[in-house]
C-alpha cells in the first residue's frame, strides 16, 4: 500500500475516530453537555489526535529508517572483493543495484528465471521496459536486487500493519479514557502549544542549518586560500575555474568587493534617507488624515516593486539618462563632448538603490515617530511652541534612538540588495572613489561565480560562500544593534 | 508675604478675590467634534488670583471647556469652537492672536505627568528658550532655579539637575511639569486632574502647591475628585451633559448648592 493511501486512511480513521469521540463523551452524560468538563468537540479532537498523530510519527520514522536499514543490509551482502572498493564505488553498485530492482518489478516471472541465469541479457531486457542501466550488470547484482525488492515488499506491508494498528489502537485508548470529568481540552490545549513550537523551531532550525552549511562550505575555502589573503587582500581577480584543471589560482581580496558594498550603500543611504525622514516627518505631524489615507499606500506600493524592475530601471533609464546628462554638461562646459558619468556607476546603482530604500526608511521611521507619546507633543504645544518647534525639539529627538535603529536595518538591505548592484553598478572590481565610475559589491560576485557550470571544489565556486558568510555577519551585527536600539528606545515609555 | 499669618495671607487674598476682576470670560462656548456637539453655550467667567474647579461625571465637557482656554482644542481633528473667550481684553479666538504666544500666557499642566524625555534642566528651560526669555546662561539658570522653587521641587532635584526627568517619581514629574508650566511667567496656568495619576501623599504635595501659586497665577483646574475640589478651589463650576450646571463660590457649591443636580452629583447619586 504506497504511502498518500495510508495517509488518507489515517484521515478518515482521525475523522471517525473525532465523530465517535464527541459522541460518545455526549452519551455518557446523557446529552446534557454542561456536565462535561470540556466541550464535546474537544472530547472528538483528543480521540482524533490519539489516532493520527502517533501512528503518522511511526510512519515517517519507518519511511526513514527503512530504506536505511535495507540498503545497510544489502551493502553487507556484496561478494568481499566488491567490499574492498572505495565507497563511492560501492555507491554505484548500489545505485545500479537499485535501478535493477525497479526495473525487475516491471518484468515478468519468466523473464526474471531467464535473467538469473543469464546476467548479460538483462540490460537488453530492462531497456525494453524503459530502464537505462550504466554499465553491464554483474551476477551478484541480480541476486542482491531480487533480495532488495522483497525487504522492501516485506517493509511495506509490516509498516502498512503497524500504522494503522497504531492509529485503530492510539483511538481504541483514547476512546476508552473519555469521562465526564476527563480534561479533554487541556489535553488538546498541550497538544496545539506542542505544534507551534514545532513550528518555530523548524524555523529556527533552518536557520542554524543554513548558516552551517555556509560555514562548512567557506571552511573549504579557506583551506585552500588563507583567511588573510581573503579578508586583506586587495585585488580581486578569481581567474575561471577549469573543469579538472585544479591548479588555476586566483587572487580573491575581499577589500574592492566590501568598499565598492558600502560605497554604494553610502550613496542610496544619502538618497534615502533625507526623503525618507522628511517624508516621514510630513506622513506623521503635518498630512491631514485623507492625504495620509492616500499618499501613505502608495509610498508603500515602492516597496513591493521587485528589485530586478528597479534594475532594469537603472539599467535603461536611468544609467543612459546620467551619461547622456554628463557629456552634455561636459560639452557646455569644456566643449569637449566626452560624458564623465558611465552608464554603470556608483551614482547608479546608488541612486536607485537609495529610491528602493526612500519607502523602508519613511515607514520605520513613520511608524517610530507615530509612536513617540501624544503627551509629549501636548506638553511643548502647551508651553507655546510651535509645531515645528515641538517636532525638532521634543519628537525627532525622543524618536532619535528608534530613527537610528530603523536607518541601520535599511542599511543591511542596502547592504545586501543584489539585483539592482548586479544590473547597475557594473562587475569591474576596482578599488577607487569616483563615483562616476563602476565599482562591484559582494553580491555581484556571488552571483558571478555561481552562475554557470559549477564545480564545487574549487575555490572559484567555494570564495561565494565565504562571501555570503561574510554578508550574513556584516547583515546579522546591523541588524542585531538595530533591534537593540530599537528595544532600549521602547522601554523608554513603557 | 511672610511677615503676615497664614489665615493674613487667606484673607488678603480672599479680599482680592471677591472684588477680582474676571481674567477670562467664556461667552456662549459651544465646541463640536466632527458631527457630535460636546459643548452647548457656556458662560463661564475666571477670577483673577483664584483657583476655579470644574467638577463633572466623565465626558461632560470639562476638559473640553478646560482646552479652549488655551485652544489646545485646535491640535485635534474635526474640532471647531464657537462662541467668544477673552484673556483680559483680548478675543483668543481673534485671528489677529497668535496661539503660540495666547499659550505663553496661558500654561497647561496634563493628567499624565508627561516630562520630556530631556534632563531636569533642559525640561525648565524649553519654554523660556523657545520664547527667549533669557540673555544668558546665568539668566536662565535663575529662572530654572526660581520655577523649580515655586514648585516646591528645588529641594529634592537640585543636586540633579542634569539627570533625565523621565527617572523622577510620579508625584515629582508632575510638580517638574507645573515647574515647566510657571517658567515662561504664564498669567492663567490650567490644570487637566493634574492627581489623578499620582497618590495620596503626592496629591496632597500638589495641592499645596497650587494653594501656594494662586498668589500669582489665576488657576482652572479640571478634577474628579470632590473632596481635591473642596480643598484647592474658591470657585467651583459643575458640567453635566455639555452644559454648565452651576457655578459658584466652592463653600456655598459644597453646602448649598442652587441646582438638584449639582446636589446629586456631589452627594454621590449620579455620575
Amino acid at each position: 500500500m504506497n504511502t498518500s493511501l495510508i495517509l488518507l486512511i489515517l484521515a478518515i480513521i482521525g475523522m471517525a475516530a473525532y465523530v465517535a469521540g464527541a459522541r460518545h463523551a455526549m452519551a455518557l452524560v446523557g446529552g446534557i453537555s454542561s456536565k462535561l468538563h470540556s466541550r464535546p468537540g474537544y472530547y472528538g479532537s483528543f480521540v482524533a489526535v490519539w489516532a493520527i498523530l502517533p501512528a503518522v510519527v511511526i510512519l515517517f520514522v519507518w519511511l526513514v529508517a527503512s530504506p536505511m536499514y535495507i540498503s545497510s543490509s544489502v551493502r553487507g551482502a556484496f561478494p568481499e572483493e566488491v567490499k574492498t572498493q572505495s565507497q563511492a564505488e560501492q555507491g554505484l553498485s548500489y545505485g545500479m543495484i537499485t535501478s535493477i530492482a525497479r526495473g525487475m518489478n516491471a518484468l515478468t516471472g519468466d523473464e526474471i528465471a531467464r535473467i538469473e541465469n543469464n546476467p548479460v541479457e538483462l540490460r537488453t531486457a530492462l531497456g525494453a521496459k524503459g530502464v537505462a542501466l550504466a554499465g553491464d550488470p554483474q551476477p551478484f547484482m541480480v541476486k542482491a536486487a531480487a533480495e532488495l525488492n522483497r525487504m522492501t515488499f516485506v517493509s511495506r506491508i509490516l509498516m502498512t500493519i503497524v500504522v494503522l494498528g497504531a492509529s485503530i489502537g492510539g483511538a481504541l485508548f483514547a476512546y476508552r479514557q473519555i469521562a465526564p470529568r476527563f480534561r479533554a481540552r487541556n489535553r488538546v490545549e498541550k497538544v496545539v502549544l506542542g505544534s507551534l513550537v514545532v513550528a518555530s523551531s523548524i524555523a529556527i532550525l533552518t536557520t542554524v542549518g543554513i548558516v552551517a552549511s555556509m560555514l562548512t562550505e567557506a571552511a573549504h575555502f579557506f583551506t585552500a586560500i588563507p583567511a588573510w589573503e581573503f579578508f586583506f587582500g586587495t585585488v580581486w581577480d578569481p581567474r575561471f575555474a577549469a573543469a579538472g584543471s585544479g591548479g588555476s589560482e586566483g587572487q580573491f581580496g575581499l577589500i574592492p568587493l566590501l568598499l565598492g558594498t558600502l560605497y554604494i550603500g553610502f550613496v542610496a543611504m544619502l538618497f534615502a534617507v533625507p526623503i525618507g525622514l522628511f517624508s516621514a516627518i510630513y506622513m506623521s505631524e503635518y498630512a491631514s488624515p485623507k492625504v495620509r489615507a492616500v499618499a501613505k499606500p502608495l509610498l508603500e506600493v515602492l516597496a513591493g516593486i521587485p528589485t530586478i524592475v528597479y534594475g532594469f530601471f537603472a539599467l535603461t533609464t536611468v544609467g543612459p539618462f546620467l551619461r547622456d546628462i554628463s557629456s552634455q554638461l561636459n560639452g557646455l562646459v569644456t566643449g569637449d563632448y566626452a560624458n564623465f558619468i558611465q552608464a554603470q556607476s556608483v551614482l547608479t546603482a546608488g541612486f536607485v538603490m537609495g529610491i528602493m530604500l526612500i519607502p523602508y526608511v519613511s515607514s520605520l521611521s513613520d511608524d517610530i515617530i507615530t509612536a513617540v507619546p501624544r503627551a509629549l507633543r501636548d506638553g511643548s504645544l502647551g508651553l507655546g511652541a510651535t509645531r515645528s518647534e515641538t517636532i525638532k525639539k521634543v519628537v525627532l529627538p525622543a524618536a532619535l534612538p528608534g530613527i537610528v535603529g530603523a536607518l541601520l536595518m535599511t542599511a543591511s538591505r542596502a547592504v545586501g540588495e543584489t539585483m539592482i548592484v548586479v544590473l547597475a553598478a557594473g562587475v569591474a572590481a576596482r578599488l577607487q572613489i569616483n563615483p562616476f565610475e563602476p565599482m562591484t559589491t559582494v553580491t555581484v560576485k556571488i552571483v558571478n561565480q555561481l552562475t554557470g557550470d559549477l564545480e564545487f571544489t574549487s575555490p572559484q565556486t567555494l570564495v561565494a560562500f565565504a562571501l555570503g558568510i561574510t554578508l550574513f555577519a556584516i547583515t546579522l551585527c546591523l541588524n542585531i544593534y538595530a533591534l537593540y536600539i530599537v528595544r532600549k528606545y521602547r522601554e523608554q515609555y513603557e | 508675604m511672610n511677615m503676615m499669618s497664614e489665615s493674613a495671607v487667606e484673607k488678603a487674598l480672599d479680599q482680592k478675590m471677591s472684588d477680582a476682576s474676571h481674567k477670562m470670560i467664556g461667552k456662549d462656548v459651544s465646541v463640536y467634534y466632527g458631527e457630535k456637539r460636546a459643548l452647548f453655550d457656556v458662560n463661564l467667567n475666571v477670577r483673577e488670583n483664584t483657583v476655579t474647579a470644574l467638577i463633572g461625571p466623565s465626558g461632560c465637557g470639562k476638559s473640553t471647556f478646560l482646552r479652549c482656554l488655551n485652544r489646545m482644542n485646535d491640535t485635534i481633528e474635526n474640532c471647531r469652537v464657537t462662541g467668544k473667550i477673552t484673556l483680559d481684553a483680548d478675543d483668543i479666538y481673534d485671528q489677529a492672536i497668535d496661539v503660540v504666544e495666547l499659550r505663553a500666557r496661558v500654561g497647561m499642566v496634563f493628567q499624565k505627568p508627561n516630562p520630556f524625555p530631556k534632563t531636569i534642566y533642559e525640561n525648565i528651560s524649553y519654554g523660556p528658550r523657545i520664547h527667549g526669555l533669557s540673555k544668558n546662561k546665568a539668566d536662565m539658570d535663575q529662572i530654572v532655579e526660581a520655577s523649580l522653587q515655586r514648585a516646591g521641587l528645588w529641594g529634592e532635584v537640585k543636586d540633579r539637575l542634569h539627570e533625565s526627568g523621565t527617572g523622577l517619581s510620579g508625584g515629582q514629574q508632575q510638580r517638574l511639569c507645573i515647574a515647566r508650566a510657571i517658567a515662561v511667567s504664564p498669567e492663567v496656568i490650567l490644570m487637566d486632574e493634574p492627581c489623578s495619576a499620582l497618590d495620596p501623599i503626592a496629591t496632597a504635595k500638589v495641592e499645596e502647591l497650587i494653594h501656594e501659586l494662586r498668589a500669582n497665577y489665576t488657576i482652572v483646574i479640571v478634577t474628579h475628585s470632590m473632596q481635591q475640589a473642596a480643598r484647592v478651589s474658591q470657585r467651583t463650576a459643575m458640567f453635566h451633559l455639555g452644559q454648565l450646571v452651576e457655578e459658584n463660590d466652592t463653600d456655598k457649591m459644597f453646602t448649598n448648592p442652587d441646582d438638584q443636580r449639582t446636589q446629586d452629583y456631589i452627594m454621590g447619586r449620579f455620575g
